[in-house]
């Protein structure tokens, strides 16, 4: 059943890239346990508006889970508290009245804050334009059923592509790793029969932009896979891995 | 200037062939000495600006978003169509043109839904070659199922994510471009007008969503892919940001807007629960083949469902539409679903749902099953709801989804500005009055992977270009004027809020103007929306500043536009005295209360054209002729 709650909230303000960040406190009073988490912060931002105030600036755009636009690092965990679950799909309904929440923004290396809950993950971008792709003109395909595809790999390559590109992982991560998102892209294509001839390069060029991008190394913490709204498992990272080693040893790529 | 669809001559099956071969083609190394801009990344601008660019077009290409992964295409759930008859039960292409004829109520163009239809094939033969996960059988060949008003099994998907995934593979397919340096990415830029130099659409002005600076790019040709107008009632289950100011802009600099009254509402959402609500969610309708849509029979029973007896529920489409049952087009489902909440036999805490249920599939097929086809789905009801749909059944109704209506094209895809071509549901072309379910995302693939590479070519290689820069005289004026327009905006410093004053406008919408409408109520929806729009421009509150990431100012430049459109339709269907599609006037109802069309005098397209401000505008009819499909009554019983 519905019912209200009130909050203490702690949000992360900062105005630019380069000035000073701080958290402040807002009371959110008579919240609908029905509202979703950026329903909360709409109706703080509606107060702060006839107050005069800023309104705290925060990514979202389709508000159910699978745009990957919103997130924020909701009492020290990437997307909030729920399982499996973006921030505009977390509800009110699991939080308690007197909580004091703490919202603050992504936070690695290789995104900057743009302002208040707004980060820039245009990295994430570049990582995909290093070969998270298949070279395959428009025009040129045969029948589509002249590729047998198990059905096994189909679903194994799907469970990887569901991949939003939020960053949570990132995010989550204690090195501000981007391995569950390329391993994530990586995988997805390697499963493929169609992704096969451009596996080797594939892995080399993405792995090699990702490092210099600025993201970290994974150092086994599985902190991106608890916090994946996906629930994307590590073991596409494992499988990066391989095709990483794979393609070192085995092929001519750089 | 009487409209010329400029459809090729010939029998049906052969236009499309015959006009590729007409079109005039650009020898691929002067390719590179045209510029084409596209503005939007879902599945019809990532598609173009891949293909333009593999072609060997210098192509710049605009985002709202933060990265062209995020265009709105990602939330399709449920499929995309194809002829190719894989499940051999007797589909074709005629016959996908044919249903699709016949699902938009007869208010399409036959000659731009039947190369649709032939373009199907070649779609998914290019998603499954990018790596597209689509469902597969056990022998590794690809699996289909039937969905929304379709009687054979044509649509392949991705789980329910199918339009996240074909998205994802046309973002794959441009990211190469960038890369490459063919495509030149700007994400976080809106676009506020277009620039027209003799005639000829050369360029935009966007901001800087980051900075807040104006920029001016220009081009030889613009490709507009910037989506439907759904958001105009607020609460859709479009994204938040889907808004109608490119397109609208686009009309107040000369193109026509067709049929905007052509709204669909969508069966199988989640109810709305709260003022505070800011956005509804589909649940995709190929519940439809499993769930099984009813409601109580008797209006005062109000025991939980599990516990009334199958006697006493009432099966109202399976009762209705038997040949159909649960599958009826999305029209007619979400116009049976009201009729029922309205004769108070609703449920919920609001009384304004109808169940689905899948007690029934979960008996026959397991549990396990269904898990496998919508798994995702019921999570996502789930989490909004804190309900279990395997051991209740879900709680939908209708909402607004889809927008038919949308800038005019020729069948070219060009607007009635040369050299503006606008693609996806941004156009009005293909869909009617009324769209299929899986037939979105067929038709911005095909407009961008299939059509407008070959279509843009034909205009640029017949064209005149005048030598026109960024420092054109065209473009200091249109800066000046989105300058002066988001100055104005923030100046008023009124005491309500932008999200506040496009709830009004929502609720004027969805009482006057939805999915049953009548004279009175439309006469009614005009004068308040006048009334609303005074009361924005003096009374609006727009915190911040212009030259900085300004996210209220954004939103209240989207609703200053959704004021002056959302009259425009309500004129639209004013001016359109029968019921089509999703298009239904009360006066014009057949006696089993289905849509009832006009054929004799409404049987065009109405593609409306600018006047000047607060003028009213003026309406261009294209007569739609039909050859090929016999007009008639759709029945779906």
């Amino acid at each position: 059943m519905t019912k209200t709650i009130n909050l203490t909230l702690k949000i992360w303000r900062q105005s630019g890239p380069d000035s000073k960040g701080r958290l402040e406190t807002y009371r959110a009073t008579d919240i609908s346990t029905d509202m979703s988490f950026l329903e909360m912060l709409d109706v703080i931002n509606e107060k702060l508006t006839l107050e005069g105030t800023d309104p705290i600036a925060f990514d979202h755009d389709c508000r159910e889970g699978i745009c990957g636009m919103c997130g924020a690092v909701v009492n020290g965990r990437a997307h909030g508290p729920e399982k499996g679950t973006t921030l505009c799909q977390l509800h009110m309904r699991h939080f308690s009245d007197g909580d004091t929440v703490v919202i603050e923004p992504w936070r690695a290396k290789a995104f900057a804050i743009i302002k208040d809950l707004v980060v820039d993950r245009s990295a994430l971008d570049i990582i995909i334009q290093a070969g998270g792709f298949i070279s395959a003109n428009t025009g040129g395909a045969q029948d589509a059923n002249a590729i047998l595809v198990p059905q096994a790999a189909a679903e194994k390559a799907m469970d990887a592509a569901a991949c939003i590109g939020c960053g949570a992982c990132v995010a989550a991560c204690p090195n501000a790793a981007a391995m569950l998102f390329t391993g994530a892209k990586i995988s997805h294509l390697a499963l493929l029969p169609q992704g096969r001839p451009e596996a080797a390069k594939r892995a080399i060029k993405m792995l090699k932009t990702m490092d210099k991008l600025g993201f970290g190394n994974c150092t086994n913490e599985r902190e991106c896979e608890a916090e994946c709204p996906k629930e994307i498992s590590i073991v596409n990272i494992a499988r990066m891995n391989r095709e990483f080693f794979k393609a070192s040893f085995f092929s001519d790529e750089k | 200037m009487p409209l010329d669809a400029k459809i090729p001559g010939g029998p049906i099956a052969g236009k499309w062939d015959r006009h590729l071969f007409e079109l005039k083609l650009i020898n691929p190394a002067n390719k590179r000495k045209y510029d084409i801009i596209v503005v939007g990344t879902g599945l019809a601008g990532g598609s173009a600006s891949a293909t333009l660019a593999q072609l060997g077009y210098k192509v710049k290409t605009f985002c709202i978003q933060d990265s062209p992964r995020r265009a709105h295409s990602i939330a399709a759930q449920g499929g995309i169509n194809a002829a190719k008859n894989y499940p051999n039960d007797g589909d074709s292409i005629w016959r996908l043109f044919y249903d699709t004829i016949k699902g938009g109520d007869f208010r399409s163009r036959e000659a731009n839904v039947y190369r649709l239809a032939q373009i199907s094939n070649p779609i998914i033969d290019h998603c499954v070659a990018q790596g597209i996960p689509f469902a597969r059988d056990y022998g590794g060949l690809l699996a289909n199922r039937s969905f929304g008003g379709a009687q054979v099994s044509r649509t392949f998907y991705a789980r329910g994510q199918t339009g996240q995934q074909l998205l994802l593979g046309a973002y794959s397919a441009l990211s190469r471009q960038i890369a490459d340096g063919n495509v030149q990415m700007f994400p976080r830029r809106e676009m506020l007008d277009l620039v027209v130099v003799n005639g000829q659409a050369r360029g935009i002005v966007v901001r800087n969503l980051i900075n807040g600076q104006l920029e001016r790019h220009a081009a030889h040709a613009v490709v507009l892919c910037t989506g439907g107008y759904g958001n105009v009632f607020f609460l859709s289950t479009n994204a938040m940001a889907s808004n109608v100011t490119a397109a609208f802009r686009t009309y107040k600099k000369g193109a026509y807007f067709a049929n905007p009254c052509f709204t669909q509402i969508h069966p199988t959402c989640v109810p709305v629960h709260g003022a505070y609500q800011s956005k509804l969610t589909l649940m995709s309708e190929s519940l439809r083949n499993d769930g099984r849509v009813w409601v109580p029979k008797d209006p005062d029973d109000k025991r939980p469902s599990r516990q009334i007896p199958e006697s006493e529920r009432d099966y109202f489409l399976e009762e209705k539409y038997p040949s159909f049952g649960n599958l009826v087009p999305r029209d007619v489902a979400s116009r049976n679903a009201k009729e029922q909440c309205d004769m108070g036999k609703g449920v919920g805490e609001t009384g304004l749902a109808v169940y689905l249920d899948f007690a029934d599939a979960i008996k026959r097929d397991t549990r396990a099953v269904i898990a496998k086809k919508y798994g995702n789905l019921f999570q996502m009801y789930e989490k909004i709801t804190g309900e279990d749909p395997y051991e209740r059944p879900m709680r939908i109704y209708p909402a607004v989804h889809y927008t038919m209506g949308g800038l005019w094209v020729d069948y070219n895809l060009m607007s009635t500005i040369d050299g503006l071509f606008v693609m996806g549901e941004a156009n009005f072309s293909d869909h009617g009055a009324n769209r299929l379910g899986a037939s979105a995302l067929m038709q911005g693939l095909a407009d961008g992977y299939f059509i407008i590479p070959y279509t843009v070519g034909g205009y640029l290689a017949g064209a005149q270009f005048a030598d026109v820069t960024p420092d054109h005289a065209a473009f200091k004026e249109t800066e000046n004027d989105a300058q002066s327009r988001l100055d104005k905006l923030l100046a008023i410093n009124g005491k309500r809020t932008v999200d506040d004053i496009h709830k009004e406008l929502s609720l004027i919408l969805w009482d006057y103007c939805n999915m049953s409408r009548t004279n009175e109520d439309l006469e009614k929806a005009r004068n308040l929306i006048q009334q609303l729009r005074a009361e924005f421009w003096e009374n609006v509150t727009v915190p911040g500043s212009g030259k900085d990431f300004n996210q209220s100012l954004e939103k209240a430049g989207r609703v200053a536009d959704f004021l002056e459109f959302a009259e425009l339709m309500v004129l639209d269907a004013l001016a359109r005295q029968e019921s089509c599609g999703g298009h239904f006037n009360e006066a014009y109802q057949t006696e089993a209360h289905e849509a009832k069309r006009d054929d004799e005098n409404f049987c065009y397209v109405a593609a409306w054209e600018f006047a000047g401000k607060e003028k009213e505008p003026h309406v261009h009819k294209e007569p739609l002729v039909f050859e090929n499909v016999e007009l008639s009554q759709r029945s779906y019983k």
